[in-house]
C-alpha cells in the first residue's frame, strides 16, 4: 500500500467480526478471539505481503501491519485488571470505532 | 462465538482450554531418512513452480485436529503436499488411496 499506514499509534480499532472459513478454503491469520473486539493501535510494523493469498500462490499485495492492543479480562475471563493481549494485525481487518 | 463458527484451524489455538497447561514438547532431532526424503520431494515440486511453501503451511494446518496430533511432523508435510498436488490436479486421489 502506497498510502502509508491508515491508523496511528493510539488509534481506537475494531477487528471485524468476519469469519471466511464459513465461506470456504481459506488461511486466516486474524485470531478468531479478537474478531469483533475493539482495541488500540500500538504501532504500525510494515506492509508484508498478505498471507491469505500467499497460501493460495495467488498475488499477494503487501498490507500494513499493527501492533494492536485489547484489554484480555474479555477475551480470556482471567488476569488482573489493565491486563493487555497484543496482537499482529493485518490492516485489512481493521476498522475505525 | 455462535453456533455456526467454525472450528479455528489447528495454528489458531489461542485460548483454547485443550492445550492450557501443558508442558512444551522439546523433541527437536535431525530429519530421519524418511523426513529427509519428503523434505527432498518438497524442494523438487517448489522448483518445478507446483508448490510454494506458504501453500505447504495452509496444507499443513488444515489436517482435522484428531489427524493433526495423530500424525508425525514430515507425515504432516506429506499429506500436505499429497493434498495440495490433488488440489492442483497433478495426482489423482484415488491413486494416493
Amino acid at each position: 500500500m502506497s498510502d502509508g499506514p491508515r491508523f496511528a499509534p493510539g488509534a481506537t480499532v475494531r477487528v471485524k467480526d468476519d469469519w471466511p472459513e464459513r465461506r470456504g478454503p481459506c488461511h486466516i491469520r486474524t485470531p478468531h478471539y479478537i474478531r469483533g473486539r475493539t482495541g488500540t493501535v500500538v504501532r504500525p510494523l510494515g506492509a508484508f505481503a498478505n498471507p491469505e493469498d500467499l497460501a493460495f500462490a495467488r498475488p499477494a499485495p503487501k498490507r500494513t501491519l499493527y501492533h494492536v492492543l485489547f484489554p484480555q479480562e474479555p477475551i480470556w475471563h482471567e488476569g488482573r485488571a489493565g491486563d493487555t493481549v497484543m496482537v499482529e494485525v493485518f490492516e485489512h481487518w481493521l476498522e475505525e470505532a | 462465538m455462535s453456533e455456526e463458527t467454525p472450528i479455528p484451524a489447528i495454528h489458531d489455538l489461542g485460548g483454547a482450554a485443550r492445550f492450557r497447561c501443558t508442558p512444551v514438547e522439546h523433541d527437536e532431532v535431525p530429519p530421519d531418512a524418511f523426513g529427509k526424503k519428503v523434505d527432498a520431494l518438497r524442494q523438487i515440486l517448489a522448483q518445478k513452480g507446483l508448490m510454494t511453501v506458504d501453500e505447504l503451511r495452509r496444507g499443513i494446518e488444515s489436517i482435522p485436529e484428531a489427524e493433526y496430533f495423530a500424525l508425525g511432523y514430515y507425515e504432516r508435510w506429506l499429506r500436505s503436499i499429497a493434498g495440495l498436488m490433488v488440489e492442483k490436479g497433478m495426482v489423482a486421489k484415488d491413486v494416493l488411496e
